[in-house]
Parts: C-alpha cells; structure tokens; sequence
C-alpha cells in the first residue's frame, strides 16, 4: 500500500540523536541533534504530514558542540535537553543544557523556507545542567508526564536530579545518587519510570541494570549480567508498571519484571548486531521497536507479555450484541509473539529509534549517517489490534 | 486196384485199432464192476456195528441218569453250605471291624482302615435297622469319627511332607469330607510353607536398605565392632549371610526363587490339580461340581502367591543397577521366566506366566533405561576428560604464547595438536561404548533365551525399547546437551572453552555426516528389527545433529569474536585519543589481536577443512593492499579533510554500500575454516568500528588508527573468504574514525608501511 511506503528524510551531517516532540501531540513531530566536529550542529525539527505524506524540516543551530543525546519536554514544546561534546584545549568535554527554541521558528520556515536552511535560528540556552563536582553526561531524563520542572542527568557515575525553576532558567541540584563498585563504573542511560508517581528510575551501566528510589535516592534492584555484553538502552511498559525492556551488545532484546529478576521473562534475539535502542509503543505496549548497528530496524509484536495478552477484550456491549461474535473470539488461540516487520532502509548503523507522541502507529529512526526514516505500523497489524 | 488194395489195408488197420480199443475198455469195465460188488459188502458190515454202538450208548444214558438221581440232595446241601459260609465270613469282618479300625488306627494304617470301612459302610447302612447292626455302625462311625480328627489334625500339623498330606486328604476324600473344606485347608497349608520360602527370598532383599548403613556404620567406628568379642559374631553372621544385595546375585536369588518357591508351587499345583481335580472327575464326586470350585480356588491362590512372588522379583530386580553384567540379569530372567512356563503348563489358564512375561519385559525396559542413563554419563563424563585435556595443555603453553606473535602460532599449533586425537577417542570411546551397550542388550533377543521369542521382544523391544529409547535416545542426548552448552554459556560468557565447543561441533557433525546412520544401521541389523509403527528417521537425527553442530560452530564464532571484540574495545575505549602521541609502531593490542586470530585458524584448521575463498593470487595481500591503500583510501581521506563538501564522504560510502551486499555479523557460518575465521573477524572489526564511531580524535589518534588498520589489513586479508570485506571494514574504521578525528590529517601511506614492516 502506498500510504505505508517508509518516508525518508536525509540530514548532511551524523547523526545519532531522536526524540518525538512529547508534549506536542497535534503534530508529528520529532527532534533530530547531528554529530559534527567541523560545522556547527543542528536541530532538525522534522513535521511529518501524514495526509500527504511529506516531511516538513525546520533546522535550529545548536553551537555548542555535537549532539550525543537530546529530550524534549513533556511540558513545553519549545524547551529540550541535549548532552553534547564540547571540544576545548584539546580537551573533549561532554555537557548537557537545557535549551528553549526560538518562538517563530515555524513561522519562520514557511515564509521562506530557502531562508531558514541558510540562515537558521540558533537555540536559546536556558541553563547548563553542569556541576563542576560531576563530569561527563551520558544523557538527560525528562519526568514523564511531569510539570517539566525536574530533570535527571546521568553523568559518569553519578544520578543528578535537578529541579528547574524561574521557566527553566535555573537549575539546581536537588538530590544525587552515586554509582559504586570497583573499576570505572559509568551510566551508559537509563529512563525515568512513568510508574509509580514517577519515584523510580532505571539506568544501564556496562552489564547490569540498576533500579533507584528517587525519593531516597537508593538502590532498589539490580539486575546483574543482564545482558552478555553491554546493556545499551532501556524502556519502560507505560502500561505493567514492572515490565521493563532492555537491549544490548549480545544482539539480544530482554523483557524482565523487576519483581523476579533471576531470569528475563522473554528475550529475543532477531537481530545480528548490537541493539542500541528499544522502545514500547506508548499506548499499544504489545508494540516494540529495535534498532540495532546492523542497519536494521524490527517491529516486534510481544503480545504475551503485554498488558493484553489476549488481544483485545471484548467489551460487555459486544457481548450483549452478538453472541457469535463473543465465540469467535473465545475460540481465538492465545496470540503468539512474532516479529512484525524488519525495516532494511538504513544503510548504517541505526543508533535511535521513537514512537511518535502524536500517532501511536507511527514511528522514526535515524542512522549514523543522517538517514531519518519514517514508518508506519502495518494496516493489517493495526486493526488487528484495533478490532 | 492199388487204391483198393490200400483202401483194404486201410480198413484193416482201422478194425484192428477198433478191435483193441474195445478189448481195452471192456477190460475196464470189468474191474469197476468188482469194486462195487465189494464196497457193497462192506457197508453192510459198517451197518451191523453202528446198530451196536447205538445199543450201547442207550445203555450208558440210561446208567449216567440213574447216577444223577442218587447224587442230586448231596449237590444241593454243599452248595447251601458254601452260602452259609460266606455270609458268616462276611459277617465275622462286620463284627470284627471296629477292632480291626481300632487296631488300624493305632498303627497308623489310616488307608487301610478307610479301605475297610469304605467296604463295610453299605452293608452297614443297609442292615441299621437290625440293633446288632447298629451297634456295629455306630462303633464304627465312632472310630471313623476319630480317624477323620487324627487325620485332620495330620492335616493341620505342618510338620508332614506334602506326599504326607495328599494322602490325607485323599482319605479325607473319601471319607466325605467336604471337598471345599478341604480344599481350603490344603491350600492353607501348602500356602504356609510357600509362605516361608517366600519369607527367606525376601529375607535377602531386605537387609539391602540397611545393609549399606550397617556396613557405613561398621566402617565409620569399626574398632567397636571388631573388638568387642560375642556381639560381632552374631552380627557378622547376619551380615554377612543375607546382608547387601551384592553378596547373593541375582542369578542366584533367582535361582533361589526357582527351586524353593516355584517348584513347590508346581507341587501344590500337581498334587492338588491330582487329588481334586483329576482324581475327583473320575471318582464319584464328579457330579458336586468339584473340579470348578477347586480350579477355582486354585487359580485365586496361585496368583495369590505368585503376586507377592513377582512383586519380591521385582523388587530385586530394581536394586540391580549396576549396567556391567547383563548377562547375568538376562539369565535370571531367562530362568525366572523358563520356570514359570512349567506352572503355565500346569495351570493352563492362568495369568501368572502373563505376568511373568510382564515382569520380564517392565525389567528389560528398564534395564534399557539404565543403560541409556550410563551412557549419557559416559558421554558427560568423556566430555568433562576432554575439557581437562583441553585445560592442562593451554596452561602450559600461556608462556611461551605471549611471546613473539609468530612463534604464538606455532606454540598454538602444539596446544591444540591434540585435537583431532580429542576428537577422534572421544567419539571412538563413545561408538565403542554404544556397541557395548548393543551386545549387552542384544543378550535379550537371543536365540537360547526363552523370552526371546515372545512377540515383544522380536518386535516392540528391538524397535521401541532398543532404537528408539536407547540409540535414538541417546542421539538426541548429545545434540541437546551440545546445545546447552550454547545456551548456558551465552550469558555467563565462556564458561565452556571455546575449544569444546569446537571440538563438539565436529562431533555432531561427523554424526551427521556418518555416525548416525551407522549406529543406526547397527542397530537395525543387530536387531533385525521389522518397524511396524513409525520410527525416527535417520534424515531426522541427522538433520538435529547438524543444527547442533551449526549452533556450537556460530556459538564458538561468537564467544572467539566476543574474546578478541573485547581486547578491541577496551584498547579504543581506554585511550585518550585526542591528546595521543605521534604513531611511532602499531599498537601492542592488534599484534595480540593477529596473534590470536592465528592461533584460533589453526585451531579451526585442525577440526575443518580449508574451505573455498574468493580467488586471489599469491602476492593478492600486497597488491590489493596497495590499491586499497593508495587509491580508495587516499581519495577518501582527502575528501574527508576538505572542508567543502562534508556530503562527499556520505555520498561515497553510500555509493560504496550500494554496490556491497548487506554484511550480518552475528551470522550462521559454513562448516569451514574460512567461513569460521570470516565471521570471527566480521565480529571483531564491527565492534571495532562501533567504538571508533563513540570517540574523537585527534590528528595522531586517526593516524594511529590507519597504522593499526593497516597492519590487520596485512594480516588478516589470508583469514577470510571474501578479502573485500576486511578491506570494507577497515575502510570503513578509517573513515569513521576521519569523521570523528579535529583536526584529520592523515599519515602519509609510506609512512604506514615502514611502521606495519617494523611490525
């Protein structure tokens, strides 16, 4: 089908950073940070127009360095987060800021769009999330579904959780956490759990996952060796509030319930190379997305583990409608997990993956070489799990 | 005239022939006529003396019946007396017979008195209504009476031997006795002393539970047990008559069984199938519908019986765990089972013998079990041996493996020289103990073995219980536990040495290849087995030995490529790069990294062949080298550096990966050395590249990074099937680490080649 052919968007420069405008949730929107030691990097903020198909590109200069991770507000829609590298005396330095975009960015690209690609606006700096005390970080945590006020970085092996006050102007340091362990312990990411009140953040560092209490700012579980090589990237089930998923080195996707964490719950391996990205759909959890450094993006559908096991339930007016209809879905079998599609567009490595906050059956992923492509969740699948 | 005259002489001679003819014949006549005349004479003589004797036999008749008349009073009275006489015999033994039951009974003669009385008791009941009569019956009922007591108290004693006893009741019998009664009571009996013999074989099962502890507990304080005088002894008699298992064996706990219980058991059944049965359907109780009721009777008490028996047999039989002798299990099968063909011949309705069979065949499956539970622990057990060969010589060889990276390979070719002898006694020990394990269980279907023909064990036994559960079974058990080995170990990484996994793979590939069908077929003729119902087909083990075989081979490739990824990326992650000095000599780390890569291809060399790479002459490493070098990367380089078009390198290395397949790193690989080694270096420098791409360098830190590409490019060109792809890969390092470099300036190629030359 036409309409599901994979949109796809090419930036001149690396590339490794993606996220989905969260508070934006008219428009499919997402942020893309570029990776260049030469030029000066860019934001590409990238609208997809659904009913025609088109993308729509708006660059904002991000001078400070190259981009290694970037967030965007679930509050705010103007302000984001990136760490980046900052390269001073031959010295390479990573940082991480808070950032608002200029107010008529849009307007601006549509009045003349040659414009903007030449002369494009530059972010404001709200405020540095930098503390002489902590080093390098490694990426930044919006709250979810927060008032955009509290942000947690993660840098080298510390857990800053920084309260932003005066609109984001100032940011100071409310509580820390510390790594510890022998050898050189570092956060390689981690994520704010939506659970819970938003009191519990997980974070990756080399083969162990680690659970913290923000509240006390202690560990509260950790699951070592959870993945043969390094764990690359974690993600939440917005929908069980102990279902976790992780990625890493070892090709391999894991889901675990941080209840019993002796053995994952499921694993998949369908991938041939690391797996740097995992990400559940935020409505339909069933729905995991993976991108790996094997050029590869996988959709995979793991309905036994999801918050609908049994596909979805018919509701008690369907029941009274018809009855045939109640025994045809009690003769369905259980679902079973599958691989949905592998996208084979990106010619790199695929280092990040987003759900649009938008359109839950929509997503982006990008390549190190600045390929940002758009797909959409297969119609079938879609109203599979629709009806 | 002539005529005439001739004519006359003729006539002559003719009247003279006539002449004497009736001379002769008148002559003839003439006698005859005086033999008539003179046989007339003679029978009138004859005539006279018959008149004579006739006269005198009236004569004699007349005398015979006058004697007759005298002599007919005196017939009449002797032969009245000779009545009288044998009534009053008959009534002297009537009167006699009470003494005489008396007598008898004080000797013991109880046949003799029931033959007597048997004799009298008609006449006596006849005559009861006469007083005298009476009396006698009564006496005599009385004394029968006793008789039939002694008799049943004879009964009841247990001390009587069984030909003892079957008189008895043979008397009881015929004494009208009840036969039911009696029954019951001889079974009774008889069932008492089986229940003895039984007692005794369990007697030497049971000591087994505790006759390990009494041994662990004499050995743990043996002093006690030795010293103190009188005790030891009893105990020791104890122990060491019934005490372990191990003392009586089977066979002759068997035999055992045979001679006390089952031959017994066929005594019973002779002597009562005689007394009740055949003795009975001849005899007068035929008409009581004994023969039922007793066969009856009997079946129930024999099964009774032969329940407990088989349950002691097989209780016995389950402490027979040892595999080393089966002969002898198969022996006391044989002899278990050939005896109880006796009491089938017997008892020809009974289920015994069936249960029998049973027994036998729950003891050959289960025997069958064990057998394949030892050689799943031989195969654990030679697999752990091998993992210690494998052990010792790598220590050894640690030193001088780190010395000069060339003399590394040569030091790996002695570590793991062993391992095509590895390969080739593990799977001869395996071959050998599965053949073992055939003949021993092919003693189950031989031809001397009674159960042997049984239809279970020419068909069910050979194909389900010996193909299946045991070859197929065991099959299967390598390729599982092979399989684990890649699944345990992915997680914790490595804890099997990858040279097992090597080693395995081998193993289940030459399975596929050979081994299994010729276990298979060896089986298959052994056993001559006619598959009725599906078995596992041969193409089916092969196809999961050679899934085991591919997942151990990917499995080795990965834990190989994970070991060398690792030194990789610690070297990049660990360095400053950006502040680094002047590449003088190629890091320590890709020397190891060469190092290794050529100790990992003899050790694949060993257990793989070559295996077909792209073409390339001789002198390929040099000349492709040069070209990559000098043009590919050179231009690219420069593009990279000039400021103008950063799109350039995209454009370029896109352009490049549109004409070059899509590369898998963690990918099944072929069953050879070249494939193996290619999927090794895949994973290697993908992760190298991974980590270039996370770091930033400065101009010395990208040109250490193209002596280091260049020297593996030297290297590692000879690995792999499909030099292009290293070539690929490190341009792609390269370049990566351009994009990632401040200030990228590369090293001049000259340059490259005397630091790789220098080594």
């Amino acid at each position: 089908m036409e309409d599901d052919a994979p949109v796809i968007y090419g930036l001149e420069f690396q590339a490794r950073s993606l996220t989905a405008q969260t508070a934006e949730t008219d428009a499919i929107r997402f942020l893309v940070g570029t990776q260049s030691l030469k030029f000066d990097n860019q934001i590409h903020i990238i609208d997809f127009d659904d009913e025609n198909n088109i993308i729509n590109k708006n660059v904002l200069l991000h001078q400070a360095g190259e981009i290694w991770n970037i967030g965007a507000s679930p509050a705010d829609k103007e302000v984001l987060t990136t760490c980046y590298n900052k390269t001073s005396d031959s010295r390479v330095v990573s940082c991480a800021a808070v950032w608002r975009m200029p107010t008529n960015w849009e307007t601006g690209s549509h009045e003349s769009p040659d414009d903007s690609a030449h002369n494009p606006q530059t972010l404001e700096l709200l405020c540095h999330l930098d503390d002489s005390a902590h080093g390098n970080a490694a990426c930044v945590l919006w709250e979810p579904m927060g008032d955009g006020k509290r942000v947690i970085s993660l840098a080298d092996n510390h857990v800053l959780l920084w309260d932003l006050q005066e609109s984001s102007t100032q940011a100071t340091i409310s509580s820390t956490a510390m790594l510890e362990g022998k050898g050189q312990l570092k956060f390689t990411s981690g994520k704010w759990s939506p659970h819970h009140n938003c009191s519990q953040l997980a974070t990756a560092s080399d083969t162990a996952i680690r659970g913290w209490d923000l509240r006390t700012m202690n560990q509260i579980y950790c699951i070592d060796n959870a993945h043969g090589q390094l764990v690359r990237d974690l993600d939440f089930n917005p929908n069980r509030q102990y279902y976790l998923a992780s990625c890493g080195d070892d090709c391999k996707v894991k889901f675990w319930d941080v209840r019993n964490i002796q053995e994952p719950i499921k694993t998949l391996e369908e991938h041939s190379h690391w797996v740097w990205s995992v990400r559940y759909n935020h409505s339909h959890d069933q729905l995991v997305l993976t991108a790996s450094s094997d050029s590869r993006l996988i959709l995979s559908n793991m309905v036994s583990i999801s918050s609908e096991p049994f596909g979805h339930l018919v509701d008690d007016e369907d029941l009274s409608d018809g009855e045939d209809n109640h025994q045809e879905d009690k003769c369905k079998e259980p679902l079973k997990d599958s691989v949905v599609s592998t996208y084979e567009e990106h010619e790199d490595s695929v280092y990040a993956a987003e759900w649009s906050s938008a359109d839950p059956w929509l997503f982006a992923s990008l390549s190190y070489d600045g390929r940002l492509v758009i797909n959409r969740v297969p119609r079938t699948l879609k109203y599979q799990i629709l009806l | 005239m002539d005529q005439e005259t001739c004519m006359v002489k003729q006539i002559r001679s003719l009247d003279s022939d006539m002449q004497t003819l009736v001379y002769e014949n008148y002559n003839k006549f003439i006698s005859a006529t005086d033999t008539i005349r003179k046989m007339k004479n003679d029978f009138k003589k004859m005539e006279d003396e018959m008149d004579c004797l006739s006269a005198n036999m009236a004569a004699i008749t007349d005398f015979s019946a006058r004697i007759s008349g005298t002599l007919e009073d005196q017939h009449a009275q002797i032969t009245k007396l000779s009545g009288v006489h044998t009534l009053l015999r008959k009534l002297q033994f009537l009167f006699e017979l009470p003494a005489r039951l008396n007598k008898c009974l004080e000797l013991q003669a109880y046949s003799q008195a029931v033959s007597s009385h048997r004799r009298a008791r008609c006449v006596l009941q006849q005559y009861s209504h006469m007083p005298s009569f009476k009396g006698i019956q009564d006496d005599c009922h009385a004394i029968m009476d006793k008789l039939a007591q002694e008799l049943r108290q004879k009964f009841r004693d247990g001390g009587s031997s069984a030909k003892d006893l079957s008189e008895c009741v043979e008397l009881l019998l015929q004494l009208d006795e009840p036969a039911e009664d009696l029954c019951e009571k001889y079974l009774n009996h008889a069932g008492s002393r089986l229940e003895l013999d039984l007692q005794s074989l369990e007697a030497e099962i049971r000591p087994s539970p505790p006759g390990p502890a009494l041994k662990d507990s004499s050995t743990r304080r043996p002093s006690p047990s030795v010293t103190v005088g009188s005790p030891p002894d009893g105990t020791a008699k104890t122990s060491a008559l019934p005490s372990p298992s191990s003392n009586t064996d089977i066979l002759e706990f068997i035999d055992r069984g045979c001679n006390e219980f089952v031959s017994s058991l066929c005594l019973v059944i002779t002597s009562y199938q005689e007394l009740f049965v055949n003795h009975a359907q001849t005899g007068e109780l035929a008409s009581k519908n004994i023969p039922q009721m007793a066969n009856s009777k009997l079946h129930a008490f024999v099964d009774d019986l032969a329940a407990r028996y088989f349950s002691l047999v097989e209780r016995r039989i389950k402490e027979e765990k040892g595999v080393a002798d089966n002969s002898l299990l198969v022996r006391a099968l044989d002899r278990f089972f050939r005896r109880l063909q006796a009491v089938a011949k017997l008892l020809p309705g009974s289920s015994v013998p069936q249960q029998g069979t049973e027994i036998v065949i729950r003891a050959a499956t289960e025997r069958v079990k064990q057998y394949l539970a030892a050689l799943q622990s031989f195969y654990m057990d030679s697999l752990t041996d091998v993992r210690q060969a494998l052990a010792t010589p790598r220590l050894s060889l640690a030193a001088p493996g780190a010395g000069s990276h060339f003399g590394g390979s040569t030091s790996g070719r002695d570590a793991p020289s062993s391992l095509p002898e590895l390969l080739s006694s593990l799977s001869a020990s395996i071959l050998n103990q599965i053949k073992s394990v055939l003949a021993s269980v092919h003693l189950f279907t031989a031809k001397d073995i009674t159960f042997s023909n049984k239809p279970y064990f020419k068909g069910e036994f050979c194909c389900q219980g010996v193909r299946e559960s045991l070859v197929v079974s065991f099959i299967k058990f390598v390729c599982q536990s092979s399989r684990q080995f890649c699944e345990s170990a992915g997680d914790k990484g490595g804890s099997t040495p990858p040279a097992l996994l090597l080693l395995l793979s081998r193993l289940c590939l030459d399975y596929e290849t050979s081994t299994i069908s010729y276990i298979l077929t060896l089986t298959d003729e052994q056993f001559l087995a006619q598959h009725h119902n599906p078995v596992t087909a041969v193409t089916a083990l092969c196809a999961e030995a050679r899934e085991a075989a591919q997942k151990l081979l990917n499995h080795y490739v990965k834990v190989q490529g994970l070991i060398i990824s690792q030194m990789l990326r610690k070297s990049v992650e660990t360095r400053d790069w950006v502040n680094t000095i002047e590449p003088r000599n190629v890091r320590a780390v890709m020397k190891r990294v060469v190092e290794d890569t050529t100790s990992i291809d003899v050790q694949v060399g060993l257990l793989y062949e070559e295996g077909v790479r792209k073409a390339h002459s001789s002198d390929s490493s040099k000349r492709t080298f040069s070209v990559y070098s000098s043009s590919r990367q050179q231009t690219r380089y420069a593009a990279s550096y000039t400021p103008s078009a950063p799109m350039d390198t995209n454009l370029l290395s896109n352009i490049h990966k549109l004409f070059s397949e899509r590369i898998d790193i963690f990918s099944s690989v072929e069953f050879n050395k070249v494939s193996v080694m290619t999927g090794i270096i895949k994973i290697s420098l993908k992760t190298f590249l991974e980590c270039v791409r996370l770091r930033t360098f400065g101009r010395y830190g990208l040109q250490q990074i193209q002596v280091d590409c260049h020297y593996l490019q030297m290297y590692l060109w000879r690995f792999v099937s499909d030099e292009n792809l290293v070539h690929f890969l490190l341009d792609e390092i390269v370049g990566s680490s351009a994009h990632r470099c401040l200030d990228p300036a590369p090293m001049e190629q000259s340059v490259i080649e005397v630091i790789c030359e220098r080594g």
